[in-house]
């Protein structure tokens, strides 16, 4: 006697007990606080408020946690929470130029105002296991005080004052929301940016690579890449002056990319933007090649049939929650369509040996007669 | 639940939601772009049809989940706990008391009736995505009912295999106008899509809602000399002896033995109740 | 400030569970042309607005949706009532419409509503009829119907004119009283007794 597999309910409890399990790992290893979380795993914490959208350390150390490190899980934790936030205003634009830069380098000038300023990175470490960080308790060097903050105007405004580089003028129009209404096709920039900037980092990173190695190269110089502190704030229609709400650390980069020219238009360096939540540089740096990629068509290019052109491949395939939710479904059970596919391979094989068959008898004939 | 507004989604998404649900209902087959919102389980799970089936729901209803036709696969259980965390609603496994059924892949057996609304979740709503991939050229298609591109694909199977080699969300066309795909349900329950209850579908990930009110006219592509077929497994449910259900099939052992259940739980319970039994049932 | 009441009130004190099932109504409704829908709780907005029309505001507009009011129902207290219940921009011509709210001949000419483009016909107007002068038998057929249902239209030509544009066209509900049907676009009318 056959009985058809029953019990999910309790089959899903227990699953989610033991993974409640797992996550603790061994109880005599104390347990992780989502405070260490936020300062410790700093660089996961800013991955997982970019790709989730939500610009809050806390709740996205607290994801990382229950997604037992699984970033792409923890942005999904962040993304279902966001949804249901009311909204309650728009913040002002931020302005980028005044920021308040702990990194500021530049490719193109060797020294300018503000200068540059390596900050806290991994260039130029030796990558090097350094066993001193698994005995704990040992005391860091400080690092000494900031020196006073001074202006760090942007680089590109020195190629525009200049007439170098294609300039963006100011837009008015209220830019559209990706996570509020359909995407339609083609999509504007803006758009194309908030999905860059809501994007995959593994995807975005292959996409600015492919691009460096010739699939719709477009000559990137880092023209400037900063990372800090900005301020953010809110206009209070009954109050009639903007109120500032809180602060978000920031990585921007802008590249010069190369530009022919052409006989009515003088040559002209265009530009390639990216700019994300936290310190996400990698993710900034290929953001920029990527958004310069997709400019082709405004910028008068050639099409050339590479992938980081093609706004609706890169479009549609950067989120990867939305990636990662149809790819694992294919564990969900098919079993009524891989039934109905069966079938029809069975009987397109009765049918094709019943058609040898008669080849073969046919062929005997032949020689018989 | 005061944690969560009923039925999860906020009044202002259920609006959206709501509004592109009534004009999928006055362009039968025609794909809806909706602001599909992230949903607390992974899209590819069923988020464009929980999206739906929210937007739907009253306090009143009585809700039935079916996976491969069974209540019991475990998505179809996470969903419904879902809802009864959510909407408070009354669920049930019969077919015959649930006011809203969220179905992937299957059609009940049981005729639906008025006053029933099936949901769909769909993974590629498009069903010219396979034959093109641009979104921008497909949309393109359907706004000139320009499909020959089905039809050279239905025509290509029949000249390779000798017959439409497509067994699952098999193309279908709408009132004469749109070709729509009907999720991935078998073929076996295509000629089901003209019935008494409102079909809803919806597509999370790919922002899409569509819709068939009662008794419009769906039509599964074919050819005059190759007419569409309706296609089961040649044998009876061993557990009810039923000979017309769609059936799911079951190795039972190592050495090529196996056995055919319906895949429609309900319906094969509510026979083994009524005193049917099949080759390996036994009488309840 | 006598409007002041007329303006806050009238709307849902459950709005979750009120508003889903008014909408169960409308879908119902626009899945079975001609089918009456009694709707159980109503809005209620400044006269000649209708409870039914004013529950179909309340469940379907938001500040995304412009409404075009026509007629008797272009009153500043039903502009102030749908602002303030539904935050709806509110539009001076009619092919901005996303809704549409008046009698069947205050709205006239339907013509100008929004239809929709070929590649998103979804983009079109629904129009709530609140009332007409007089109406015409017909026999409508199509999706919704298993068979062809009689019923009494006002100005019957627009209508057909607008189901001859199909997959174009915008939609239509007709409100009376506490109740309410539709009548889609994709429903074909045949004219009686002529």
């Amino acid at each position: 006697m056959y009985v058809a597999v029953k019990g999910g309910e309790k089959a899903i409890d227990q699953a989610h007990d033991w993974l409640a399990e797992a996550r603790r790992g061994d109880p005599s290893v104390a347990e992780l606080s989502v405070a260490q979380i936020r300062e410790q795993l700093a660089l996961a914490v800013n991955r997982v408020m970019a790709e989730g959208s939500l610009f809050d350390p806390d709740l996205a150390a607290l994801a990382i946690k229950q997604a037992r490190g699984d970033l792409i899980e923890a942005i999904f934790l962040i993304r279902a929470y966001r949804t249901t936030l009311p909204r309650f205003a728009a913040s002002r634009p931020l302005d980028t130029g005044a920021m308040r830069c702990d990194r500021r380098i530049s490719a193109t000038y060797k020294d300018l105002p503000g200068g540059q300023v390596l900050g806290p990175t991994f260039d130029y470490t030796h990558r090097l296991l350094d066993f001193a960080l698994e005995a704990e308790g040992l005391d860091r060097p400080a690092v000494p005080a900031e020196a006073d903050p001074c202006a760090m105007p942007r680089v590109t405004g020195f190629l525009d004052a200049e007439g170098l580089i294609q300039p963006e003028p100011p837009c008015e129009a209220v830019p559209g929301d990706l996570t509020r209404a359909p995407l339609e096709l083609p999509a504007e920039r803006a758009l194309r940016l908030q999905a860059l900037a809501r994007g995959d980092e593994g995807f975005v990173l292959s996409m600015a690579y492919s691009t460096q190695r010739g699939y719709a190269k477009n000559h990137p110089f880092v023209a400037e890449l900063r990372i800090g502190a900005l301020a953010v704030e809110v206009e209070i229609p009954e109050l009639g002056f903007a109120v500032e709400i809180g602060e978000l650390e920031l990585s921007e980069c802008e590249t010069v990319n190369q530009f022919t020219g052409s006989k009515s238009a003088p040559a002209q360096f265009t530009r390639g933007y990216g700019l994300v939540f936290g310190q996400s540089e990698r993710k900034a740096i290929s953001m920029a090649l990527v958004d310069r990629a997709l400019r082709w068509r405004e910028l008068g290019e050639d099409w050339k049939g590479a992938p980081a052109q093609d706004e609706e491949f890169v479009l549609s395939h950067c989120d990867n929650i939305q990636a990662t939710g149809f790819l694992e479904h294919i564990k969900l059970p098919h079993y009524v369509d891989f039934q109905s596919e069966l079938e029809l391979v069975r009987k397109l094989r009765r049918a094709a040996g019943a058609e040898v068959r008669a080849g073969a008898q046919a062929d005997a004939q032949a020689a018989a007669e | 639940m005061s944690a969560y507004n009923f039925a999860y989604l906020d009044e202002q998404t259920k609006r959206m939601i709501r509004r592109a649900l009534l004009k999928a209902l006055a362009v039968p087959g025609y794909q809806v772009p909706f602001a599909s919102r992230e949903m607390p389980m992974p899209y590819g799970w069923g988020t464009g049809g929980v999206q739906v089936s929210a937007a739907v729901l009253v306090p009143e209803d009585v809700l039935k989940v079916i996976d491969q036709g069974a209540d019991d696969t475990t998505n179809a259980v996470s969903i419904r706990r879902f809802f009864q965390k959510v909407a408070g609603v009354a669920v049930s496994e019969a077919t015959a008391q649930a006011t809203v059924i969220q179905t992937r892949h299957r059609i009940p057996e049981r005729a639906l009736e008025e006053g029933q609304i099936l949901v769909y979740q769909v993974p590629i709503p498009e069903p010219l995505r396979f034959l093109e991939p641009s979104e921008i050229e497909t949309r393109k298609m359907h706004a000139l009912e320009e499909y020959g591109l089905m039809h050279v694909k239905l025509y290509e199977d029949i000249s390779r295999h000798g017959e439409i080699a497509t067994s699952y969300a098999y193309p279908v066309k709408v009132e004469g106008r749109y070709v729509m795909d009907p999720s991935p349900i078998p073929k076996f329950d295509n000629p089901k899509l003209s019935m008494a209850a409102i079909q809803l579908f919806g597509a999370g990930r790919e922002q899409r809602i569509y819709a068939l009110p009662p008794w419009t006219e769906v039509v599964s592509l074919d050819f005059e000399d190759y007419p569409f077929e309706a296609a089961r497994a040649p044998h009876a449910c061993d557990l009810c002896g039923a000979g017309d259900s769609y059936l799911d099939e079951v190795i039972t052992d190592d050495a090529g033995g196996r056995m055919f259940v319906c895949s429609d739980t309900d319906f094969c319970g509510e026979r083994r109740a009524a005193g049917h039994v099949g080759r390996l049932g036994e009488s309840a | 400030m006598e409007s002041t009441t007329e303006t806050l009130g009238g709307g849902f004190d459950d709005a979750p569970r009120q508003a889903a099932r008014a909408f169960r109504a409308a879908l119902e409704a626009m899945a079975r042309p001609g089918q009456l829908q009694q709707l159980g709780e109503v809005a209620r907005a400044p006269a000649p607005c209708s409870p039914a029309a004013a529950t179909l505001l309340l469940v379907l507009c938001d500040p995304e949706t412009p409404v075009f009011l026509a007629g008797a129902h272009d009153s500043a207290a039903m502009r102030d009532w749908l602002r303030f219940h539904t935050g709806a921009p509110l539009v001076e011509t009619r092919v901005a419409a996303v809704f549409a709210l008046g009698t069947a001949e205050a709205l006239a000419p339907l013509s100008d509503f929004a239809v929709g483009v070929p590649e998103y016909p979804d983009r079109s107007a629904t129009l709530i009829i609140d009332g007409w002068a007089s109406a015409h038998p017909v026999r409508l057929s199509g999706p919704g119907l298993r068979e062809a249902r009689a019923a009494e239209l006002p100005m019957p030509e627009a209508f057909r004119a607008n189901a001859a544009r199909f997959p174009l066209g915008w939609d239509a509900y007709f409100t009376r009283a506490d109740s309410l049907w539709a009548l889609p676009r994709s429903t074909r009318i045949r004219m009686e007794g002529s």
